[in-house]
């Protein structure tokens, strides 16, 4: 029986991401436990049985600590925990919403993040997305579901200077974003890419 | 390209959007005494104004919520959106609309 490796879906882009400049820098980030929470009032008692105080303004995202809590909709989030696994997470949260009326759904293999750092990021991103980046709009604590180049991301803020995002990416997603991201950030590089894949 | 605003996320670009067709279908009183006939027309049957009209759009590609809008076919002006908790905006303003719980 042949043996089962668990491999990252962009493993194979790394050693291009390594050769960027730092101005466009593209870092794969680790997994995390991710879980999608569904919740009709979010009220006190949410944050206290969460632990954290979900954002309600829309296109937001507030760090818990451990993770990150990402506004995907007025009665949906995504909660991330780098120190859970994902059953604990999902059980930890279920237990939390289930008494308000809520849902808990893991959905740790769903996306991936990019962390994409440098100067000229919003440049890059800018080639195929069409909401505004601007750190006066898009500052830290902002988020945006939308399409970059032809698949459907989240988009983090993480400075307010522009120069730090992570985008989720669904994970069948995420070899075609990589070609994307590194295709446009082919006029801000010196070093050739490699294309052996 | 055409922005529309999310009830929600703020004006996005058209292709983040799928369009629900007409907006304020009532479901019928009803819906066991239908004729095959009426319930054809409730299912299939569907304005198509010349001018302002009432729509379903979903936001499919960012936060996947449902929101009306109403919207003019002739220069496809969106003059309003609004969420779906919201009051229905008057019929008789609407180039056209079905009255609510008749038989069309």
């Amino acid at each position: 029986m042949a043996e089962l490796l668990r491999t990252h879906p962009l493993e194979a882009w790394r050693a291009d991401f390594e050769r960027l400049p730092g101005t466009v820098g593209i870092t794969v980030e680790p997994y995390v436990a991710v879980v999608d929470v569904r919740l009709g009032t979010v009220g006190a008692e949410a944050s206290a049985a969460l632990g954290v105080d979900l954002p309600t303004a829309p296109n937001t995202w507030v760090p818990t600590g451990t993770g990150r809590a990402v506004w995907l909709g007025p009665d949906e989030w995504l909660l991330t925990s780098t120190t859970e696994t994902p059953e604990e997470l999902e059980a930890r949260v279920r237990a939390a919403v289930l008494p308000l009326g809520g849902s808990a759904t893991d959905v740790s293999a769903q996306r991936i993040g990019l962390r994409l750092t440098g100067a000229r990021v919003r440049d890059v991103l800018a080639k195929g997305c069409s909401i505004d980046l601007h750190p006066r709009v898009f500052g830290r604590g902002s988020s945006a579901q939308t399409t970059l180049g032809q698949a459907g991301v989240v988009l983090l803020a993480l400075s307010d200077s522009a120069d730090d995002h992570v985008v989720l990416v669904r994970s069948s997603f995420a070899g075609y974003l990589a070609d994307w991201l590194l295709d446009a950030a082919l006029e801000f590089t010196s070093v050739p890419l490699t294309h052996d894949r | 390209m055409q922005l529309i605003a999310c009830p929600w996320c703020g004006p996005r670009e058209e292709v983040e959007f799928s369009y629900g067709g007409q907006a304020h279908v009532p479901y019928p009183d009803s819906p066991a005494e239908l004729s095959d006939e009426e319930w054809a027309h409730y299912v299939f049957f569907r304005d198509n104004p010349k001018g302002r009209f009432a729509e379903r759009w979903n936001h499919s590609a960012g936060c996947r919520r449902w929101f009306n809008a109403i919207r003019d076919t002739t220069t496809y002006r969106f003059e309003r959106v609004y969420r779906l908790d919201d009051p229905k905006r008057g019929g008789t303003e609407l180039a056209s609309s079905r009255k609510e719980g008749t038989a069309p």
